[in-house]
């Protein structure tokens, strides 16, 4: 099996993404996104499946009312991240399709991706925002609710990891 | 369409940069919380350093209006909550929203749970928000940034954050050259 090519240099990297976010600036006004995504699919399978459940809701009224939540900003850019991943993982050589069985994580690590993803979706729709649409496009703003939300997220995280640490040998 | 194309490009810009960094990566990311892996504190800082200053310089040259940019809007409780409940999920699945789509591109099972539980946890807050809604409104500060906030110059915020956070990153560069 070959090794897994390494990363970038972080500085570097973040240099070249705070590039992509202050082109996103430039270009739409606004900051770039990931949790509102997920909230504008799950508004369009609600209006789908119960069209009177969105009705009632004000949060999914608020990712149907400007045209087909399928093919929101959001989610299309987040398609573009999907592929734009996969490209660079492929091409440095680093994509574990191939060995998918080698990495196959536990169920227990799995159990708790779900788990976490279903507290961050819960503290993103609270805050408006995730680590990239509020933390670091709010934060590069310099918006208060902004750092507000990162630094609760660290201030959290910290907290919590002595609690978890047989997820992360 | 123009729009979308715009999106799409931005987005394919956005993962391939969370790649190259490492960021698709859970133990990469949850080492953060343990001290052991700084990658997500060098990549977040360096990216909101450089976006941070290219708004303020670009409006100073007159290249863009920072004034025309949305800045999202403060609630306190919602977001302070939020922040904590998100922080929890964080360290749980080593992931954020972003980067659970990144370690799915990269062939990782683990990205996939994670946008599962974030879609799951979205849609709760959805069919919930009836009974949470005056909670979610509720200390709202309009579009607060920190100048506002504090009275100072957006200069002088603009030069204090980019003080802390040069020295968090030369701290941590310390550190690790120390070990």
């Amino acid at each position: 099996m070959r090794p897994l090519r390494s990363y970038a240099e972080p500085h570097a990297t973040g240099v070249c993404l705070g590039l992509v976010l202050l082109a996103c600036f430039a270009l739409t006004g606004q900051g770039l996104g990931a949790s509102g995504a997920f909230a504008s699919v799950a508004s369009g399978v609600i209006a789908a499946v119960s069209p009177e459940t969105a009705v009632h809701s004000a949060y999914f009224r608020s990712y149907l009312q400007d045209g087909s939540p399928w093919t929101a900003w959001l989610v299309v850019e987040i398609m573009g991240v999907l592929v734009g991943a996969a490209a660079s993982a492929v091409l440095a050589g680093r994509t574990r399709l191939t060995f998918v069985r080698a990495v196959r994580p536990s169920g227990g690590r799995l159990f708790a991706g779900l788990a976490g993803g279903m507290l961050m979706g819960v503290g993103a729709a609270l805050a408006r925002g995730c680590t990239s649409g509020l933390a670091l496009s709010g934060g590069a703003l310099l918006s208060a609710g902004a750092w507000i939300f990162m630094v609760a997220l660290f201030l959290a995280g910290f907290l919590a990891a002595p609690l978890v640490r047989r997820l992360w040998p | 369409m123009n729009d979308l194309l715009i999106a799409g490009g931005i987005g394919i810009a956005f993962g391939w940069a969370l790649e190259c960094a490492g960021l698709g990566d859970p133990p990469k990311l949850a080492g953060q919380f343990y001290l052991r892996d700084f990658t997500v504190l060098k990549v977040m800082l360096s990216a909101m350093l450089t976006a941070m200053l290219g708004v303020f310089w670009g409006g100073r040259l007159g290249m863009l209006d920072p004034g025309a940019l949305y800045v999202p809007e403060t609630y306190l409780l919602p977001q302070l909550v939020g922040g904590l409940v998100f922080g929890l999920g964080f360290v749980l699945s080593g992931l954020c929203p972003g980067t659970s789509c990144v370690a799915l591109a990269s062939g990782r099972v683990e990205g996939a749970a994670t946008m599962l539980g974030l879609f799951a946890g979205v849609l709760l807050v959805g069919l919930a928000f009836p009974r949470i809604e005056p909670f979610y409104r509720s200390t709202p500060h309009g579009p607060l940034t920190l100048q506002r906030l504090t009275g100072l110059p957006y200069g002088v915020v603009v030069a204090l954050v980019t003080v802390v956070a040069v020295s968090t990153l030369a701290w941590i560069a310390k550190r690790e050259a120390a070990q």
